[in-house]
C-alpha cells in the first residue's frame, strides 16, 4: 500500500502534507533510517560550523582580537576590508560610482527579466547604459575625476565584464549562428571554423592572447586598454557558446516553417526575423541563461593576467599584513555573492521556463 | 554542468611558457631610451607587482604600501618628481615575465629572482638586487627533521611558476633522496595544505615562509629550518636592450644605499643641505654639475629620501622588525656591517 500521490492541479495544505510525508517515512524503515543518517551528518558539520561561524567568532575589533585563542570567524575583517573586496583599489572618495554602477545593472537585469519589458526599446537601453556605466566608473569629464581602468576591481568589475560579455557576443553569436546554418559554403566554413577554433580553446589561452599577444600584433603606437582587450577576449569566447546554443534552438525549426514563409512571398531575413528567431530564441532562454551564469563564475579567470575581479579582490583583501590569511573568511563572502546571484538567475530561469511553456506562441 | 570545465589551471604555466617563447621570437629588444620615452608619454610608470605580504601591501583603502612598492614609488621621484605617478598591477608569477616582454609592464618590481636563464635566453635585464633572500622550508616541528635530507619521502608544497619549484627538485636531486612535490597555485592555499596535513613541508623563499607561518593555525608548532636551498636575490626586471632605463632603475635604487651609508634619513636630510662635503653635495644635487651630466633631476637623490627614507628606513618601516613579518637585515645591510648591500660611488 503506498501513499496515494498528490492529485494533480491539488495543493495540500501543509497540515496535510506533513501527515503525508510522515506516514510514508513511517511505512519505509529504510527511509527512516536514511533521513536519520542525513539529520545526524548534518548536525556533525553544522555544529562545528555554528561555532565558527557565530559562536566563537570575532564581530567587532581589531586584527589582535581574531588572533586571540579559541576565536572563531574573524568578521570584523570583514567589516574593514568590505569595501575593498566590493571596490578594489579604486579611490574611496569615488566609491558612490562604482556602487551606482552595480545599482544600475541591477535594475537592468530586473527590468530585463520581465516580459512585459520585452521590446526593442529594452536593445537601446542595454546599448546605451553599458557604455554609459563604463564611462561613469572611467571618468575624465565635467565633475568626475578620471580613474585608470587598473584600479577598478571587485564587484562591478566582475558584472560589468561578464553583462557586456554576453551583451556584445549576442550580435556576434547571432550571426555565427545563422552563418553556420546557411547555405552559402564559404560563409558556412567560416562560421563553423570561428565556433569549433574558441571552443578548442581554454578561455585562459583567449585571455593570455588578449593580454600578451594582441599588444604585439597591433600596429605599433595603438594602445588598446588591457581591461578592454579581455573585454573584447571574454566576449569573442562566450559568442562562441552562445552561437552554438542559438543553432540548437534553430534547428528546432522545423524545414515546413520556411517553405510557409517562403510560399506567403516572404524574404529569407525577414522569414528568419518572424517566424524562426522569436521561437528557436524562446527554446534556448534557459540555455542562455545557463551560459550567463558560467561567464559571471569564470570571470574569476581574470585574476590570472592581473585584473582584480571580485575573486582576486577577496585574495589581495588577505594578504594586508595588519589583516593577514583571514582567506576562509574572504573567500566565504565571495561565494554568498557569487552563489546569491547565480541561484537568483537560475531560480529566474526556471520561473520563465515554466511561464513561456504556459503561454506558447 | 559546466561547459568551460575543460579550463585547468595546470593549463596556466604551460600557457605561459608558450607564450613567452612566442612573444621573445616576435618583440624586438627595446631600444635604449624606449621605455622612458613611453613613460613620459604616458605620465605613468607602470610596475608588476607581486603578492608576498610586507612587500605589497594593498591597503584597505584601495593604496599599496610595501617594501617593493617604495622603489616603485621611488622609481616615480626620480622620473617625475612625484611619488603618486606610478601604476601598481598585480601579477602572478605565471604570466608576469611574458607581460613583461610584452610591454605591458615598464618594469617587475614583483621579487623575481635573477638568473643567468633569464637574462641570456629569455632577454631581461636586471637592476641592482633588492632584497637577498633563499629559499626556506617550513616544516612540522613533530616530523623531528633539522635538515632538508631529512625529508626523505616527505609530501612538500611548491608554488607553481616559481623558481622554488626547480630548486626542489635539483636539490633532492642532489642528495639522492625522494620527495613528492605538490604544486598549489592559490597562496591561501599553500598555507592550508600544511595546515590540514595534506603537506609535510612547505618550500618557497624564506621570507614568504616566515609570512605564511604567521597565518597557519598554531604557528609554534611550524618550524623554518635555517638551512638555504638557494640563493633568491629578488632584483627588479626590465625588458632586455634598453639601457638608459637600466640605469635609471640602478642609480634610483643605489641613492637609497648611499643615503644609508651617509647617515643620511628622511628626517635629517634638510640638515645635510649644508654641508661641506662635495659628495654629499654632489649625491643631494646642492652640486647640480653630476645630474645635469646624467640627465637626471639633480635634485632625485635628495627628494627619494625626503619622501621615502633610506635602505634601512624603508626596510624596518615594511618588514623589519616590529612589523608582521618581523625581520633581521641579515645580508640586507649595508657591506660596512656585514650585509651585502654597496653602492657605486656618486660622482
Amino acid at each position: 500500500m503506498t501513499v496515494a500521490p498528490f492529485a494533480s492541479g491539488e495543493r495540500p495544505v501543509p497540515a496535510r502534507r506533513i501527515l503525508q510525508v510522515l506516514d510514508r517515512v513511517w511505512r519505509r524503515p529504510g527511509e527512516l533510517a536514511i533521513t536519520i543518517c542525513v539529520f545526524l551528518v548534518a548536525a556533525l558539520a553544522l555544529v562545528p560550523f555554528y561555532r565558527w561561524a557565530i559562536a566563537d567568532a570575532v564581530f567587532h575589533g581589531d586584527a589582535r582580537a581574531c588572533e586571540a585563542d579559541g576565536a572563531g570567524a574573524c568578521w570584523a575583517f570583514l567589516g574593514e576590508k568590505l569595501r575593498f573586496i566590493l571596490f578594489g583599489f579604486y579611490p574611496p572618495e569615488e566609491h558612490w560610482r562604482p556602487a551606482l554602477a552595480v545599482a544600475a545593472l541591477a535594475l537592468l537585469f530586473v527590468l530585463s527579466a520581465l516580459p512585459r519589458f520585452w521590446s526593442g526599446r529594452l536593445l537601446v537601453v542595454w546599448a546605451v547604459t553599458l557604455p554609459g556605466l563604463a564611462l561613469l566608473l572611467k571618468g575624465g569629464f565635467g565633475l568626475l575625476r578620471p580613474v585608470a581602468t587598473n584600479d577598478w576591481g571587485g564587484l562591478p568589475l566582475t558584472l560589468l565584464v561578464s553583462t557586456a560579455g554576453m551583451a556584445f557576443a549576442f550580435p556576434l553569436a547571432l550571426t555565427m549562428a545563422l552563418a553556420r546554418q546557411s547555405d552559402m559554403r564559404i560563409l558556412k566554413a567560416l562560421a563553423i571554423a570561428y565556433i569549433e577554433t574558441l571552443r578548442a580553446v581554454p578561455m585562459i589561452v583567449v585571455l593570455y592572447v588578449a593580454m600578451l599577444i594582441a599588444p604585439m600584433a597591433l600596429p605599433s603606437g595603438l594602445l588598446v586598454d588591457k581591461l578592454l582587450r579581455a573585454q573584447i577576449g571574454v566576449t569573442i569566447f562566450a559568442s562562441a557558446y552562445l552561437a552554438e546554443v542559438i543553432r540548437a534552438g534553430l534547428v528546432t525549426i522545423p524545414r515546413g516553417q520556411y517553405d510557409a514563409g517562403a510560399a506567403l512571398g516572404l524574404s529569407s531575413w525577414r522569414i528568419q526575423r518572424l517566424i524562426v528567431l522569436p521561437q528557436a530564441l524562446r527554446v534556448v532562454i534557459p540555455a542562455i541563461v545557463n551560459l550567463a551564469i558560467g561567464l559571471l563564475l569564470n570571470t574569476s579567470l581574470l585574476a590570472v593576467i592581473g585584473i582584480h575581479d571580485l575573486l582576486n579582490t577577496a585574495r589581495a583583501s588577505a594578504a594586508d599584513p595588519n589583516w593577514l590569511g583571514y582567506y576562509t573568511e574572504a573567500y566565504l563572502f565571495v561565494a554568498v555573492l557569487y552563489f546569491g546571484i547565480s541561484h537568483g538567475v537560475s531560480r529566474y530561469s526556471l520561473w520563465l521556463e515554466r511561464r513561456l511553456a504556459r503561454q506558447p506562441g | 554542468m559546466s561547459f568551460f570545465s575543460h579550463i585547468n589551471h595546470r593549463i596556466a604555466p604551460l600557457a605561459g611558457i608558450a607564450i613567452l617563447a612566442a612573444s621573445t621570437l616576435l618583440a624586438p629588444a627595446a631600444k635604449a631610451g624606449e621605455t622612458l620615452d613611453k613613460i613620459k608619454s604616458r605620465g605613468l610608470i607602470k610596475v608588476g607587482v607581486g603578492t608576498t605580504p610586507g612587500f605589497f601591501n594593498p591597503g584597505s583603502d584601495g593604496k599599496w604600501t610595501g617594501f617593493f612598492i617604495d622603489f616603485g614609488r621611488a622609481l616615480s621621484i626620480t622620473v617625475f618628481g612625484t611619488p603618486d605617478k606610478v601604476e601598481f598591477t598585480n601579477s602572478s608569477p605565471q604570466q608576469r615575465l611574458p607581460a613583461l616582454q610584452a610591454g605591458e609592464y615598464d618594469i617587475l618590481l614583483s621579487g623575481v629572482t635573477q638568473t643567468v636563464t633569464r637574462a641570456f635566453k629569455l632577454g631581461f635585464h636586471f637592476g641592482p638586487v633588492l632584497f637577498y633572500d633563499g629559499q626556506g622550508l617550513l616544516v612540522r616541528k613533530d616530523l623531528g627533521v633539522t635538515k632538508g635530507v631529512d625529508l626523505d619521502g616527505a609530501t612538500i608544497g611548491v608554488q607553481s611558476g616559481t623558481t622554488g619549484e626547480l630548486n626542489i627538485a635539483d636539490f633532492f636531486r642532489k642528495t639522492g633522496k625522494s620527495f613528492t612535490p605538490v604544486t598549489i597555485e592559490d597562496t591561501g592555499e599553500f598555507v592550508k595544505a600544511l595546515d590540514s596535513g595534506r603537506v609535510d613541508a612547505l618550500t618557497q623563499d624564506s621570507t614568504d615562509l616566515a609570512g605564511k607561518r604567521t597565518q597557519l593555525k598554531k604557528p609554534d608548532d611550524y618550524v623554518l629550518l635555517p638551512e638555504r636551498l638557494s640563493k633568491e636575490p629578488l632584483a627588479p626586471a626590465i625588458r632586455g636592450g634598453d639601457d638608459q632605463w637600466l640605469e635609471i632603475v640602478n642609480w634610483t635604487v643605489y641613492a637609497t644605499i648611499q643615503a644609508e651609508e651617509l647617515g643620511i634619513t628622511k628626517d635629517n636630510v634638510d640638515s645635510f643641505l649644508t654641508s661641506k662635503d662635495p659628495s654629499i653635495q654632489r649625491f643631494l644635487g646642492v652640486d647640480p654639475s653630476l645630474g645635469e651630466a646624467i640627465g637626471l633631476d639633480p635634485k632625485f637623490a635628495y627628494n627619494i629620501i625626503k619622501t621615502l627614507g633610506n635602505y634601512g628606513e624603508i626596510f624596518e618601516r615594511n618588514i623589519g622588525k616590529g612589523t608582521t613579518l618581523n625581520l633581521d637585515r641579515g645580508y640586507n645591510n649595508l657591506w660596512t656591517n656585514g650585509g651585502l648591500l654597496y653602492s657605486p660611488p656618486f660622482r
